[in-house]
């Protein structure tokens, strides 16, 4: 392996890569050398799914598996003087060996002594001829000597399965013996394959270099039944040949989110393993997983693993991508049993994934329960399955079809040669669920809540006994303060959960001290940053797509993964983690065979060693936990109830984490499951770190307690039963929330996945207790976190000295609170901010900056550094202020968030500064065009795209200096945005282009981005939209973010910006603002370092954002390496902002996050507000800049040196951490090597450049379509076109947008296309475009689709059905806002997700169709997939339901199924003729004829709301009232019924 | 948090007074509270802001906005909207020890500082204080706090003023045996003897005093301290010793004249008046009376005011208050932002009073008194008064005479409201503490002396000030010095 060592923030765990895939079979097992050609050929047609690095001849990797090439390999031994025995007599080796000839021969050495200790002999070394003429200068440095070792099969092992078993375990073998081997440290050894079936070439290739470097690929002889092939795109540059796939079983696409807590679990199940094959050699292949591989290459290990274990090969995958079961209607009853037995065995391995798999005689693919990764597959009239990312990689003859189809969420489907046939999912998993009675073993053992007795009197006495100190209200409030409670803890955490079921939100961002820079004592949850999914892989959305979530948790000794029996499922289910007082006793008294449940003390004393108490009382617990393990106990419960006076609980979190991770090293973590009592559980935040970190279930007993208090007092308005019922619940919701920001599905996987990281935890600390956890500034040791411990316990002895009142203290967390937790933006600063811009005096300026610059407020990492003096310079030196401005930007706040007049003021500042304002997420009204009259313009030169692509049009687009995507916002990283139908004012809707008094959802994901290469689609995507603007992606900061980064500009983005965690939002939950995502400070130097150590840094600008604040802020991260800016909470404030945190409420006083029209006259801000402000920060930034000697940012940027660490002025916390990585100079390893590779900043020069004139757009469709530009002439002609052939006419739309922002006249343009379209074809087209597809189309068809037509027609020598075959990939018409379209065939997942307008006809589609959906119409003439208009909040559907399967399909949270009325029927005629007239559609040309008969089996889908509002607007247009002002009266009517019903 | 939106539904509405009418026979206070509904509506109002000005106590340009005592005012308005009278009160003594007392004398800069100020009327924030705090006593819910751990300690408090008994208060709450000495024959300083009974009842005083010394607070009446030998007496006796005896050497007015008789200073005249109220109901004849006289007010503050109210209630011919400022601006000036402390004319109940009575405001504007005439008696007569214009001079804007608008009004009774100085000296002196340029103790860290074992806090530390910074500095200093005496034991017990 190539070890990377450590340096600054970079980690290589951090890497993620993403590509596209391709697996290929005979049906019947013929081999042929065409088979291998097509294979390649599929790989070479997805080059744009790989990435390339700094040098365009340098890929991330590609590589292909096929059976042994017997016929050549004979040939070649006989080269050698070899004969070989007949095909699956020997083995093959493919080795990567280290450059060295004696390194090389040593390593063949060592791989020939283990084969022979293992009764196996190498028959002869073949070097592998390679030609690397062609290879990039990195790929070159780091290539391997490649060699193949053929081992004859010893006659002891019999051939087949056994032989290839053996194999198996002389390779573990071997790698284990190199590893330890200290000749080869830091050298390469990685076996690519060593089987009697397979073979696996590859290499740190692009794909179209494959061939041309293996020079066997050519040969003729060489054949194959099978293919997998697969190119790579990787997040960064870093050479790696061995990480290219495939492995040695599978190909992957995509991401396992729940990596850490899977190999955690595997590691842990090690010692518990039993496989009657394997027999004695299971020692021999332990540890199952390498894991310094990547997420691919460790689920590799496993599949590898299981499979050689005995599994199957579909049951080992099936294992791994589990389908949903819990609340899935659309399985069989035996199955989910199945599927319930097979939970208990292990959690599922989450993550978006796309797997190609093959064992050398069985091939197949398995798609994620969410479907988020594409796989296409083509079944041909010669017995060929062609699978892949992407249709058309393949030239393949219409005529030679036999079915077109894509791989379902959760589905399977196998190639076997030896029954000759394809294996459906239904019939392999119907296959595997017969096997066993898995119903019965269920019914017999699995143990369930309510079947546990009451604990006897006796046990319930002590339980009594065991709370009674906690009897009366006032030791309750000792106890809280004893924990650590706040009065907030009550009234803003708690008692909402407790009254609504759901975490309340919150607004404005975090400005609070991290926990370590904080004098207050902190919980020690507070110190971890949870995770979240950006780019690489998505989010989801748990809510809506609740079918895939699942919530249920295992408690008991697990079984044996390897071999079926009944005892495995002998386990107790809980329906969620969280237990209520009955439960929990229930559990704590169980009495069922096999259960042994034992309640553990998690206290240490007060008056304990202050250096080791906590440490001595963890180590003890450890090993009573495990002793106790040892001898049966199999629940564990961790009690933190405070018995006597001197107690001082652990924290929770320390407490199950140290357990849970002592329990792992001990090999026993299987036998036996953790159950918290814990005290100090307030928030989502705490349960779901307890659950992250190994506990199973949470009894929350403390805050229940704090329930039912308020239940006594009438402080809530239900019992204190329901109460805490709800509570429970909203801390379930919150979890659930939290893992699905990172991509997580179950509750089951998410257990023990440690997605978080630690910020301002000690690495002491973070070894032995959270072992793996990132953690990178160093921070508190054990004993300083005791020391917290007892500070809290101190003070409530001390409260209770005092005699003060009974009442728990204010926090000031949120709101601020003199005295309490510091605020940046405290009364004072806002004071002084707001007088300095109003009076446009630079002193009062100071007197604010100063407060942060020299150290009074200390909250953010900046606040730790202080400059090295350079040699300073004349201010005047410096660069105007008016230049440094012009780097400067506003945040993005959408129009909807806040008012007109606050979004129009923001955006005439920045353009009277030559900076830039942001649109936000909502668009942005077209008459913001024209120009003010006294010049002004409130043109936003920034326009966002979000998920929700609310307004994104071409025209949008085109009005764009610079077009952000955003993948993350710093408040909520992870999470999208539900805009309440009450604040969707008519002006709002307008701009939205929806509904008045219709809620909008924004998804988690943006749909079209579910890993790097779809983002580097959308990028290409937006550049050909508008080919003069900036593109820009938006991240958060987060462990790993600089790779991320890496990846985007390789991805082709002209800027990053990096968004520090503490920015404002709009609303969010709590726990969300405050605990997910890193200081920016991280993010940024973070970049800067990976993009350096990737030579990619001058590809691309750097944008930091943040509460930048002050010229210093502005200073520091120019220093770290951003050279622009961008503010959103101080321009706000400089409008007037009090920082009220009553953005969700739409109460500001000041006018600004208001749409109510009393309030927004009350808006005082004015846009020189907003112009001193930036001029006051570029004239302080001068200031530093001077006195480091700079005379341009540019000069300045990424000079980290001049920043230290102030370890002296700070509070005994803040001393601890050490920012060494933050402030680590860069490595620059392509220095000298690659020109501009070491620049710091953005070189013009380096800039990537995207190749558009190579499009058919401008190749073709632009000059022929000239003259109708010019003079509105008709034209129509046809073309031919390919997969590679991406965004199809969104260049001609960008021309046509820009000389007609309102489009041309309808089919002026008309363009006939013959072929597989690829990617995005007809994005944002525009009104008067017509493009008519003949062949079929991949993902995001149709993409922001803005007025103009298309059409996909099924070629009519096709020998399929039309309508029974998927036609268009997943995600089309994703943010369609108008136009219409014809698809002649099924269409795949989330068709017309957030369409907000166009009219679309389809003949069926897969699962989560019209989500979100706000607007438009969509006809489906056949059948819909599951969860069918999920979140769908307006628009109309009419799906022909002849079976009458749509109601359980649908997903009925906001839509109605109803009967079409007359004029529905008149609108579907009137489509359908259309649909047949364009498209010819038989289907279409049936219902027709018969449709008075056929008419009824029609249902139209529309969302109450929507239909609500369409109602009454109708009726007051019936008094002769205008449309608009129609809409608007209804408008008031429904928001008017709506008051009072709380909050959303 | 209030109701949200409540501010858009509900308008301001403040606690009732009786009319003038009826309230000038008699020195009872005018004061109504609101009716428990209508007062949860005023709370409704509150907008639970995000950064609370109200609650800051944040000093601009030498003026307070926000409660110095940082109280939790969101956090209780909240449970005065959803009628949680105790919790309410519960938090209100979280922070404030006598919320009786700022509920019915402070000038509420909490108010002056509320959000919902900027572009609205404020919170009626003090009326929601008094309201809990009377509802906690009507309904039982303040109880004297039995058994306090006790430290063993004994701390001695001079000056019973609110300084003072927020000192003693809270050093009794921490558990130390504390002892308060007050020179005059009733507890309380200003809050007795300075404030009239019309704006505070003083069974309101006596109702905490009776608390306190049910926790055990002991209060000694007719004590002062002003030589060496008792303040070293006292400095054996006592762990620590907290000056709070005020700052209470009256302002002169220095002109011709001065030394005529039925010339007083405000606080003499109106804690005679009072004095005399609570021995004899008025019947001693010990008050100094402005029935049938002309009475002229030096001063247009809110002592000035106080003087105003009694002498109208006393039956005066006529009332007249000198200022020497010019009348503020009925809104903000421009250069007097929210959440400044607003510089804006109102007239207080007793210029309202005067008003009714004699229909028109008794403030004289840009005024200043020139020279005092008397007769032959030496008693008063009248007195000069002319205009005077702000002119920049040298020394920064000084009061100009303006030539032409000299005039002589008759004048029976001349009460000097110029406010104080300072502090007085000798207690300070007898403990040798050392004073600096202003007259105030001098010393390096807050509430601390020269003197390691004496402290001081309220008008005596800071100067003339407010009622609410009184209280404030008393908790403050009552923590600093347990503090100092909790490191002392610690040490001590290390040097064992």
């Amino acid at each position: 392996m190539n070890q990377t060592k450590e340096h600054g923030l970079y980690r290589e765990a951090f890497e993620h890569d993403a590509c596209g895939i391709g697996a290929l079979a005979q049906i019947k097992g013929i081999k042929s050398h065409q088979m291998l050609q097509d294979a390649l050929s599929v790989l070479v047609n997805m080059e744009h799914r790989g990435g390339k690095g700094l040098e365009s001849n340098t890929g991330d990797g590609a590589g292909i598996l096929f059976q042994i090439p017997h016929r050549f390999f004979r040939q070649e031994a006989q080269r050698q003087g070899q004969l070989l025995p007949d095909n699956g007599e020997y083995g093959v080796a493919m080795l990567f060996l280290p450059k060295s000839l004696e390194k090389t021969e040593a390593a063949k050495k060592v791989f020939e002594k283990v084969c022979r200790e293992n009764g196996m002999s190498v028959l002869f070394w073949r070097a592998v001829p390679v030609d690397p003429a062609g290879l990039g200068f990195t790929a070159k440095e780091t290539m391997p000597t490649i060699f193949q070792a053929f081992i004859l099969r010893p006659g002891s092992v019999s051939k087949g399965d056994a032989f290839e078993r053996k194999l198996f375990v002389t390779r573990r073998l071997i790698e284990k013996r190199i590893k330890n081997d200290k000749t080869f440290t830091g050298e390469i050894f990685y076996v690519s394959s060593m089987s009697c079936r397979t073979i696996v070439y590859k290499g740190m290739l692009l794909a179209s270099q494959l061939s041309s470097f293996y020079l066997d690929l050519r040969q003729a002889k060489v054949e194959t039944s099978l293919a997998l092939v697969h190119s790579r795109f990787s997040t960064n540059t870093n050479p790696s040949w061995e990480r290219a796939h495939p492995n040695r079983y599978m190909i992957h696409n995509g991401e396992i989110n729940t990596l850490r807590g899977n190999v955690n679990w595997m590691t842990a199940r090690e010692s518990n393993l039993y496989s009657s094959v394997l027999g004695e050699d299971l020692e021999k292949v332990l540890p199952i997983m390498d894991q310094s591989g990547s997420d691919s290459a460790i689920l590799d290990n496993v599949l590898e693993f299981l499979t050689m274990s005995g599994r199957k090969l579909t049951r080992s995958a099936m294992m791994l991508l589990p389908e949903p079961w819990v609340h899935n209607t659309d399985i069989s009853e035996k199955l989910r049993a199945f599927l319930a037995y097979q939970s208990t065995l292990m959690e599922p391995w989450d993550g978006p994934a796309a797997i190609a798999f093959t064992n050398g005689i069985q091939t197949g693919a398995i798609l994620d329960r969410n479907g988020l990764r594409p796989a296409r597959y083509y079944v041909t009239k010669d017995d060929r399955l062609i699978l892949a990312s992407e249709v058309g990689v393949l030239d393949i003859d219409p005529s030679q079809i036999l079915q077109k189809g894509s791989l379902e969420p959760g589905k399977m489907i196998v190639v076997d040669p030896v029954q000759g046939r394809i294996l459906w999912n239904d019939i392999i998993k119907e296959g595997l669920a017969n096997e066993l009675p898995y119903r019965q073993w269920i019914d017999e053992e699995l143990v369930l809540m309510d079947q546990l007795e009451e604990p006897s009197a006796q046990v319930s006495h002590t339980l009594e006994n065991e709370e009674h100190d906690a009897k009366s209200e006032l030791n309750h409030l000792q106890q809280m303060r004893k924990f650590g409670y706040v009065f907030e803890d009550l009234t803003e955490v708690i008692r909402p959960m407790a009254e609504s079921g759901s975490e309340p939100l919150a607004s404005m961002g975090t400005d609070v001290p991290l926990a370590v820079l904080s004098s207050r004592p902190k919980a020690l949850f507070e110190y971890f940053k949870q995770l979240f999914a950006q780019v690489t892989n998505p989010p989801i959305d748990a809510l809506r797509e609740s079918i895939v979530t699942s919530t249920q948790v295992y408690l008991g000794s697990r079984g044996n993964i390897l071999e079926d029996s009944k005892k495995n499922c002998h386990l107790l289910r809980l329906k969620t983690p969280l237990l209520d007082r009955g439960e929990f006793r229930r559990i704590q008294g169980i009495r069922v065979r096999g259960f042994k449940a034992q309640v553990f003390r998690i206290v240490f004393d007060r008056d304990a060693d202050p250096e080791k108490g906590l440490e001595e009382a963890l180590d003890k617990l450890n090993e009573k936990v495990l002793a106790a393990v040892k001898n049966q106990t199999n629940i564990i419960i961790l009690s933190d109830r405070i018995q006597s006076a001197g107690d001082v609980p652990i924290p929770s979190l320390l407490a199950a984490a140290s357990v849970h991770h002592h329990l792992i090293r001990s090999g026993v973590r299987t036998r036996g499951d953790i159950i918290v009592e814990a005290g100090d559980v307030r928030g989502v935040h705490h349960a779901a770190m307890l659950m992250g970190y190994g506990t199973t279930a949470i009894y929350p007993y403390l805050a229940h307690t704090a329930i039912e208090e308020m239940a006594k007092k009438g402080d809530i308005s239900c019992p204190a039963e329901e109460g805490i019922k709800k509570y429970n619940k909203a801390l379930v919701h919150g979890i659930v929330k939290v893992m699905s920001k990172m991509g997580i599905s179950t509750i089951h996987s998410y257990a023990g996945s440690q997605n978080f990281e630690a910020l301002g935890i000690d690495l002491s600390v973070i070894d032995k207790y959270f072992t793996n956890t990132v953690s990178r500034i160093g921070g508190l040791k054990i004993a300083d976190i005791q020391r917290e411990a007892v500070a809290k316990f101190d003070m409530a002895l001390q409260a209770e000295k005092e005699n003060i009142p009974p009442a728990l203290e204010s926090g000031g967390e949120t709101q601020y609170r003199t005295g309490k937790e510091e605020h940046l933006y405290d009364p004072m600063s806002i004071y002084l901010l707001q007088q300095s811009v109003r009076s446009g005096n630079y002193k009062t300026f100071k007197e604010y900056s100063s407060r942060f610059n020299e150290g009074k407020i200390r909250a953010t990492i900046r606040s730790c550094f202080d400059f090295v003096n350079g040699k300073s310079i004349p201010v005047d030196e410096v660069e105007p202020a008016s230049e440094i401005v012009k780097r400067f930007k506003t945040g993005a706040m959408s129009y909807g968030s806040i008012s007109k007049e606050a979004h129009e003021t923001l955006a005439i500042a920045m353009n009277r500064l030559g900076g830039k304002s942001n649109t936000g997420e909502g668009g942005e009204d077209v008459s913001r065009e024209r120009l003010e009259s006294n010049g002004d313009s409130k043109l936003s030169a920034i326009k966002q795209v979000a998920s929700g692509r609310f307004g994104v049009t071409s025209r949008y687009l085109n009005s764009a200096c610079e077009i952000q995507i955003k993948i993350a916002q710093g408040a909520k990283p992870g999470e999208g945005g539900h805009l309440p139908g009450r604040k969707v004012y008519p002006w709002i809707a307008k701009t939205r282009q929806s509904t008045p008094g219709v809620g909008l959802i924004s998804p988690p994901p943006h749909h079209d981005i579910y890993s790097i290469e779809d983002l580097a689609e959308l990028i290409y995507d937006l550049k050909n939209a508008n080919d003069r603007a900036v593109i820009t992606v938006k991240l958060v900061a987060e462990a790993g973010v600089g790779t991320v980064a890496a990846g985007v500009a390789k991805g082709g983005a002209d800027l990053i910006l990096i968004s520090g965690h503490d920015g404002g939002t709009g609303a969010a939950p709590g726990s969300s603002i405050r605990n997910t995502g890193l200081p920016l400070e991280l993010g940024l130097a973070e970049t800067q370092q990976t993009l350096m150590r990737n030579g990619l840094r001058s590809r691309v600008r750097i944008e930091a954002d943040g509460k930048l604040m002050t010229g210093k802020d502005v200073a520091v991260a120019c220093l770290l390496g951003a050279e622009e800016f961008g503010f959103a909470t101080a321009p706000l404030i400089s409008l007037g902002c009090l920082m009220m945190r009553a953005c969700e409420k739409d109460t500001c006083p000041v006018g600004i996050a208001t749409q109510n029209e009393t309030l927004r006259a009350k808006f005082k801000g004015d846009p020189s507000h907003v112009v001193n402000f930036m001029m006051f920060v570029a004239e302080e930034m001068r200031e530093y800049m001077a006195r480091l000697g700079f005379r341009t940012v540019e000069e300045m940027c990424g000079h980290v040196e001049f920043l230290r660490q102030d370890r002296e002025n700070v509070n005994w916390k803040a001393r601890t951490i050490d920012l060494s990585s933050v402030l680590a100079m860069p490595e620059k390893p392509y220095e000298g090597i690659i020109a501009g590779s070491e620049i710091m900043h953005f070189a013009p020069e380096m800039a990537s450049h995207c190749d558009l004139n190579s499009t058919l757009d401008k190749s073709l469709f632009l000059p022929l379509c000239d003259h109708v530009i010019e003079n509105l002439t008709a034209v129509h002609f046809s073309a031919d076109v390919s997969n590679v052939d991406r965004a199809l006419g969104t260049i001609l739309g960008s021309r046509i947008t820009r000389k007609y922002p309102d489009g041309l006249p309808e089919e002026l343009i008309c363009i006939d296309l013959r072929g597989s379209g690829g990617q995005s074809l007809g994005a944002f087209l525009p009104k008067g475009i017509r493009l008519t597809l003949t062949g079929d189309a991949n993902d995001y068809f149709g993409k922001g689709l803005s007025g103009g037509q298309l059409a996909v027609i099924t070629p009519a020598e096709s020998g399929f059905i039309a309508s029974e075959n998927i036609i268009i990939g997943n995600v089309a018409f994703y943010g369609a806002t108008s136009g219409k379209a014809f698809i002649n065939g099924f269409a795949g997942q989330r068709f017309a997700v957030r369409n907000s307008g166009a009219n679309l006809v389809v003949e069926g589609m897969g699962n989560h169709g019209c989500e979100y959906m706000t607007g438009g119409i969509v006809v489906c003439l056949g059948p819909v997939g599951v969860n069918f208009a999920c979140g769908m909040s307006g628009g109309t559907a009419y799906v022909y339901d002849p079976n009458d399967m749509l109601g359980s399909r649908l997903n009925h949270e906001l839509v109605d199924m109803t009967q079409l009325a007359l004029h529905d029927y008149s609108l579907l005629k009137l489509m359908l003729e259309e649909h047949i007239d364009i498209t010819r559609s038989p289907l279409g040309i049936r219902l027709m004829y018969s449709f008075d008969k056929e008419k009824t089996h029609f249902k139209k889908v529309i969302p109450f709301g929507y239909r609500k509002i369409k109602v009454l607007a109708a009726e007051q247009e019936k008094n002769g009232i205008s449309h608009a002002e129609a809409i608007s009266i209804a408008f008031k009517m429904v928001t008017r019924d709506n008051q009072g019903k709380g909050n959303e | 948090m209030g109701k949200t939106g409540g501010f858009l539904e509900y308008g301001r509405k403040d606690h009732g007074v009786r009319v003038p009418g009826e309230r000038l026979s008699d020195f009872d206070e005018f004061v109504l509270r609101l009716p428990e509904e209508e007062q949860k509506i005023q709370a409704a109002r509150c907008m639970n802001c995000g950064t609370a000005f109200c609650q800051t106590g944040m000093l601009i340009d030498g003026k307070v906005s926000g409660c110095p005592l940082h109280n939790l005012i969101p956090e209780w308005n909240d449970l005065v909207f959803r009628g949680k009278w105790k919790e309410a009160y519960d938090r209100l003594s979280l922070t404030n020890p006598f919320p009786e007392f700022t509920g019915r004398v402070c000038p509420a800069p909490c108010e002056a500082g509320c959000n919902l100020g900027l572009g609205d009327d404020p919170t009626s924030i003090k009326d929601d204080e008094l309201q809990i705090i009377e509802k906690a006593f009507d309904n039982g819910f303040v109880k004297p706090m039995n058994n306090l751990s006790r430290s063993g300690r004994r701390v001695l408090v001079i000056g019973g003023g609110p300084a003072g008994l927020a000192a003693a208060h809270s050093l009794n709450r921490l558990g130390n045996k504390v002892t308060v000495y007050e020179r005059s024959d009733r507890m309380g300083g200003l809050l007795m003897y300075g404030i009239p009974n019309m704006k505070l009842d003083k069974s309101v005083i006596s109702r905490r005093l009776d608390l306190m010394a049910a926790e055990g607070v002991e209060f000694v009446c007719n004590k002062s301290v002003t030589t060496i030998k008792e303040a070293q007496e006292i400095l054996s006796q006592y762990d620590a010793v907290v000056l709070c005896c005020g700052s209470t050497d009256p302002r002169n007015l220095n002109v011709q004249g001065r030394e005529a008789s039925e010339v007083y200073y405000a606080v003499d005249y109106l804690g005679r008046n009072t004095k005399s109220l609570l021995d004899s109901k008025l019947t001693d004849g010990k008050a100094v009376s402005a029935k049938g006289k002309h009475v002229v007010i030096v001063g247009g503050g809110d002592t000035g005011t106080d003087c105003a109210a009694t002498a109208t209630r006393q039956g005066a011919l006529s009332v007249t208050q000198i200022e020497i400022m010019d009348c503020p601006p009925s809104d903000r000036a421009a250069n007097n932002p929210w959440p400044q402390w607003p510089m804006t004319y109102k007239q207080d109940y007793g210029q309202q009073e005067v008003d009714y009575k004699f229909g028109a405001d008794p403030r004289r504007w840009l005024t200043t008194v020139t020279k005092i005439n008397k007769d032959d008696s030496g008693k008063v007569i009248s007195v000069d008064i002319v205009k005077v214009k702000w002119e920049k001079t040298d020394k920064g804007f000084a009061p100009v005479p303006v030539k032409g608008s000299e005039e002589t009004i008759p004048c029976g009774l001349l009460l000097i409201a110029m406010g104080f100085t300072g502090p007085q000296t000798p207690v300070m002196d007898a403990f040798s503490v050392e004073r600096n340029s202003r007259g105030l103790p001098a010393a390096d860290k807050l509430y601390h002396t020269s003197n390691p074992k004496v402290f001081t806090a309220g008008d005596q530390r800071r100067g003339q000030s407010l009622v609410v910074w009184a209280i404030a500095e008393g908790v403050e200093c009552a923590y600093e010095v347990n503090l100092c005496l909790e490191k002392q034991k610690q040490q001590s017990a290390k040097i064992d």
